[in-house]
């Protein structure tokens, strides 16, 4: 016996404003307008007027249309069945699948125990030696991709989707462009991952606020999928687009605004969700793979400045490569010393070379001689960017170490990299400079 | 006992409820609003006419207007007693490891359990006698917590002197059973206890005096202790941007800090890096006394998704926690990661009443905030001659990295040592990445002070031909400028730097200390005769590459001697 209202006193935004009794805090309601269904959330409670975000926008909504209140907190069905279907932002099928209505689950449930939690311990492989060798992933971890729009995030995330041995994927977009979903959903569908794919798309086409739901949903029905022993990676695209609908609401209710129009509460929002991120003690895990835009490249722009805080390292997408610099994966030093004994030595002076050759390529541009030392790491630099940082290239880990050893050993003599004795003994390429 | 006081929520907005009461309320008492089987802890923050407004420290949702709401009276205060070390609380001292057994993997809102157990007993000994004349925070006795001789002390909250009218004998005792009856001049009776409760936002006065903080608390990082040091009793802050390495430089701090007992308030930051803590902690062994850190160690922890309003009272719980081992004349480190995450839990507070906002939507109140809780940081003189300390050190997380921000310049004016973290540092893989032309310290350090200035000035002098370098170019530096900047960094590769992954190398004695700033301070003052730059530079790179392999030997053995006399015979 869902109560029904028919007093909206109030429209502002994409905030309603309607009379009700017994309503609570977060519970959903259903509008039904001329153009349809749409789903409402209460955000705030005054006596008697009871305020909800409406996801599908308030566009064509009459002071005099109904609203439902379902009596109970945003839900989402989880389980095997959702694995290969297509879903927008308040769960409703994209796709020609049936609607899903089984195994229901809250979604923004409680924190994580923090002493539930394990320490990372296990590496995830993509394939591409700047996160394998320099910065490797872990299952558990939590990691933006901080970058201008028109680089190819996109492209990234579902490079490290199909290659990382993970068992199942959620892809959560947020005011994502058609072209990109359908290139999402057709190169896992290429590469056989779409059976084990769930989406949640809110394309930019669709209301602002709609995406606000998007990560909850694909965390809570990931964290279903986790509780059940599952390796789960999360990927959120774009989450910039998802703060701006924080900003959004939160101008609409007259909240204060804290930096450059963002609500003083962004840092715990972002967090509430990146914190889903989780290796459990006695179950599955939660591993976060984000794509956060920097407008104008500025990373000090409120919301990657706010992430940044929160994750667990970043990825500096900067024409087309993942810079060296800036990037960092906080979680590397638990894995890479238990791979091969030579991953940190090539990790740690491959970086301090590229270092060098970057002087080097400023000294060349204010016109300053080149000394042989210069040139030997203008040879090195090249080869480093040429067959190391780009995206194109697609080796195992072991593979890149080696690779790491030949580029060291046809630029310089072993002294000139400053590995230690036992190392270059063990590893140096027997056809190299000596 | 009177009737239980009530009201009705009126209004729900975020996590400030705002409720219609009968009667009166008290400024900051706890109250609970029953929502069904649930009880969720709130607080009283402002009172207008008949309404009031609480923060809860739980999720709201589901929450309705009209669900009632219990007073309690009491402010919000923590439990003391034996059996602190070594544990792990949220905000609210809620004991996690127990919390999960309990409630598996979630943290489920509304359930409190006690930060103590009550059943478990201690072997107390009592040290005051029937007819001692005492006063608050004197010493009834002691059990054994641990290392520690833990001293029960008359409750803090007792005015005046008191009369011990009965003590317990040497026993086995639990927290609930009175151990001591003490008459106040007025002639009413208190019991004693093995624990104590105490408001957490009230600082605990039971002491002679405060001292000035001199002796230094030595870190065992060579840049904080030699050049920027912190006293015991003194208070520092750590700004910086994120990945600069403020949590690690905390965490080594937390295991090599020379102190009794550090406590750590994990503020709003990522549960992993707790995690860490938590897990690593039992394992390693103290140096001191042989015995894993966990054991001098107390955590508490609220995690960035945990509930916001508990993040705001987490710091004043571990505050409070660590004046009470001060009393017992220990000497304890406060290490809270992050302030800005307190301060935004304040700010966010703030907006949902509606306050005017200052500078970036910070509260007024934000500095005078900051202050008083540094303000609880000391070494006192305790009633029976003994001193204890409290240090505080904080790290600030500004927006952008930019220190110009409120939370950072509010710290700034009330701390006795800053100690600012670079991006530039940090991109250059230089840690700690404490900045030396940036930061400074108030206190004194071990070293000479004389000597401190001239490492101040090398570096300055260092960074200055090194920035001229980049306009002029190697070619249009004379030799003896060149020189200097090669001393600078020099100093900065093989003293300032400090490579946490080195057993040896991440932390050093102050006595090694001061041998190793001599010795390169000697290095630093002579005058060197160079034919051109290149044998300069050779000259000091070959010098740095021995003293890094000198920091990785142990001290005073055979590899380090031997290290010792190369470097000698180079110079």
């Amino acid at each position: 016996m869902n109560k029904v209202y028919t007093d909206i006193i109030q429209i502002a935004g994409d905030v309603i404003t309607v009379e009700a009794e017994g309503v609570a805090y977060m519970d959903i309601a259903e509008i039904t307008t001329r153009f349809g269904v749409s789903i409402a959330q209460v955000i705030q409670l005054n006596g008697k007027r009871v305020s909800l975000q409406v996801f599908a926008g308030s566009r064509g909504i009459s002071t005099g249309d109904k609203v439902r209140f379902l009596g109970r907190p945003m839900r989402v069905a989880s389980g095997d069945n959702l694995l290969g279907r297509i879903f927008n932002g308040s769960g409703m099928p994209l796709d020609k699948g049936p609607v899903l209505s089984e195994n229901l689950i809250d979604i923004g449930g409680p924190p994580v125990n923090p002493s539930k939690r394990i320490i990372p311990n296990k590496m995830i492989r993509t394939g591409i030696p700047m996160i394998d060798v320099f910065n490797s992933l872990v299952v558990s971890q939590k990691l933006p991709i901080f970058s201008i729009a028109g680089e190819p995030y996109n492209e990234l995330l579902a490079r490290v989707a199909i290659q990382a041995e993970v068992d199942i994927i959620i892809l959560g977009g947020m005011g994502l462009k058609n072209d990109d979903y359908l290139f999402f959903r057709d190169t896992l569908e290429e590469h056989g991952a779409l059976s084990r794919s769930i989406f949640f798309i809110h394309t930019a086409a669709d209301p602002t606020v709609e995406c606000l739901l998007v990560p909850d949903i694909s965390l809570a029905v990931a964290e279903n999928f986790a509780l059940q022993n599952k390796r789960v990676l999360v990927l959120l695209t774009d989450m910039t687009n998802f703060s701006d609908s924080l900003k959004e609401i939160a101008i609409t209710m007259e909240q204060v605004p804290s930096n450059r129009g963002y609500p003083g509460d962004l840092y715990s929002q972002l967090a509430a969700r990146y914190e889903k991120a989780v290796d459990f003690d006695t179950a599955g895990s939660i591993t976060i793979l984000a794509a956060t835009t920097m407008p104008g490249d500025d990373v000090t722009h409120p919301v990657p400045d706010n992430t940044g805080y929160i994750t667990e390292g970043q990825f500096y997408l900067k024409n087309k490569v993942i810079e060296p610099f800036g990037s960092l994966s906080r979680l590397k030093q638990q894995v890479n010393g238990k791979t091969r004994d030579d991953h940190r030595t090539i990790m740690d002076m491959m970086i301090q070379l590229f270092a060098s050759y970057r002087e080097t390529l400023e000294k060349q541009a204010m016109g300053f001689q080149m000394s042989p030392w210069d040139k030997k790491l203008l040879q090195y630099g090249t080869r480093f960017e040429k067959d190391m940082m780009s995206l194109e290239v697609n080796i195992p880990l072991e593979k890149a170490l080696d690779l790491g050893w030949e580029i060291m050993a046809t630029c310089f003599t072993p002294e000139e990299t400053g590995i230690k004795p036992s190392m270059i003994k063990k590893y140096w390429p027997k056809n190299g400079k000596d | 006992m009177a009737l239980k006081r009530k009201g009705n929520i009126t209004r729900i907005n975020g996590n400030m409820v705002t409720v219609a009461f009968k009667g009166f309320v008290v400024q900051n008492e706890v109250a609970y609003i029953i929502h069904g089987e649930e009880r969720l802890k709130s607080e009283i923050i402002r009172v207008r006419g008949k309404n009031a407004e609480m923060q809860v420290y739980e999720s709201t949702s589901g929450l309705n207007v009209g669900e009632e709401v219990e007073l309690t009276g009491e402010l919000l205060s923590v439990e003391l007693g034996p059996g602190l070390l070594g544990q792990i609380f949220d905000g609210l001292q809620n004991p996690l490891p127990q919390l999960a057994e309990q409630c598996g993997f979630f943290l489920k809102r509304g359930i409190y359990l006690e930060a103590l157990p009550d059943e478990a007993k201690w072997d107390f000994t009592a040290s005051a006698k029937k007819g001692n004349k005492v006063r608050a925070a004197d010493k009834l006795g002691f059990v054994q917590e641990k290392i520690f001789k833990h001293f029960i002390m008359v409750p803090f909250g007792l005015e005046g002197a008191l009369e011990v009218l009965s003590i317990v004998e040497n026993g086995k005792y639990n927290l609930k059973e009175p151990i001591a009856k003490l008459k106040d001049l007025n002639g009413n009776i208190h019991e004693a206890y093995l624990e104590q409760s105490w408001p957490v936002k009230i600082p605990i006065r039971a002491y002679s005096e405060k001292l000035k903080p001199q002796e230094p608390l030595v870190t065992k990082m060579r840049l904080i202790d030699s050049l920027f040091p912190v006293a015991r009793g003194g208070t520092y802050c750590i700004p910086g941007p994120f990945g600069a390495g403020k949590t690690v430089l905390q965490q080594l701090t937390s295991q090599h800090a020379e102190v009794d007992i550090v406590i750590i308030a994990a503020c709003g930051e990522r549960a992993g890096e707790v995690v860490e803590t938590l897990r690593t902690f039992p394992e390693i062994s103290d140096p001191k006394t042989g015995k894993p850190l966990i054991d001098r160690t107390v955590i508490i922890c609220n995690t960035s998704s945990m509930p916001v309003a508990a993040r705001e009272s987490s710091v004043y719980t571990a505050v409070t926690i660590a004046e009470y081992y001060r009393q017992m004349g220990l000497n304890v480190l406060l290490l809270a990661d992050s302030t800005s995450r307190w301060a935004q839990a304040m700010r966010e507070m703030s907006g949902r009443l509606e306050e005017i906002p200052g500078e970036e939507a910070f509260p007024a109140y934000l500095e005078s905030r900051i202050a008083s809780f540094y303000e609880r940081a000391g070494v006192v003189k305790l009633h029976d001659g003994s001193t204890g300390s409290v240090t505080i050190g904080g790290t600030v997380s500004p927006a952008g990295g930019n220190f110009e921000e409120p939370v950072t310049q509010g710290t700034l004016k009330v701390v006795g040592a800053f100690h600012g973290l670079s991006r530039e540092r940090s991109d250059a893989r230089r840690y700690p990445a404490i900045d030396p032309l940036l930061s400074w310290s108030k206190y004194k350090s071990f070293i000479d002070e004389s000597h401190v200035k001239r490492g101040h000035d090398i570096l300055l002098k260092s960074h200055n031909v090194s920035q001229m370098m980049k306009v002029i170019g190697e070619e249009g530096t004379s030799l003896s400028d060149y020189v200097d900047y090669l001393k600078g960094e020099f100093f900065d590769f093989v003293y300032l730097q400090q490579n946490a992954f080195d057993e040896v190398d991440q932390a050093t004695t102050s006595e090694r200390q001061i041998y190793i700033f001599n010795f390169i301070y000697n290095i630093l003052e002579a005058e060197f005769d160079f034919e051109d730059k290149n044998k300069a530079l050779h000259f000091f790179q070959k010098l740095g590459q021995q003293f890094r392999g000198l920091n990785s030997a142990k001290w005073k053995d055979k590899e380090f001697e031997k290290i010792e006399k190369e470097i000698s015979s180079l110079l």
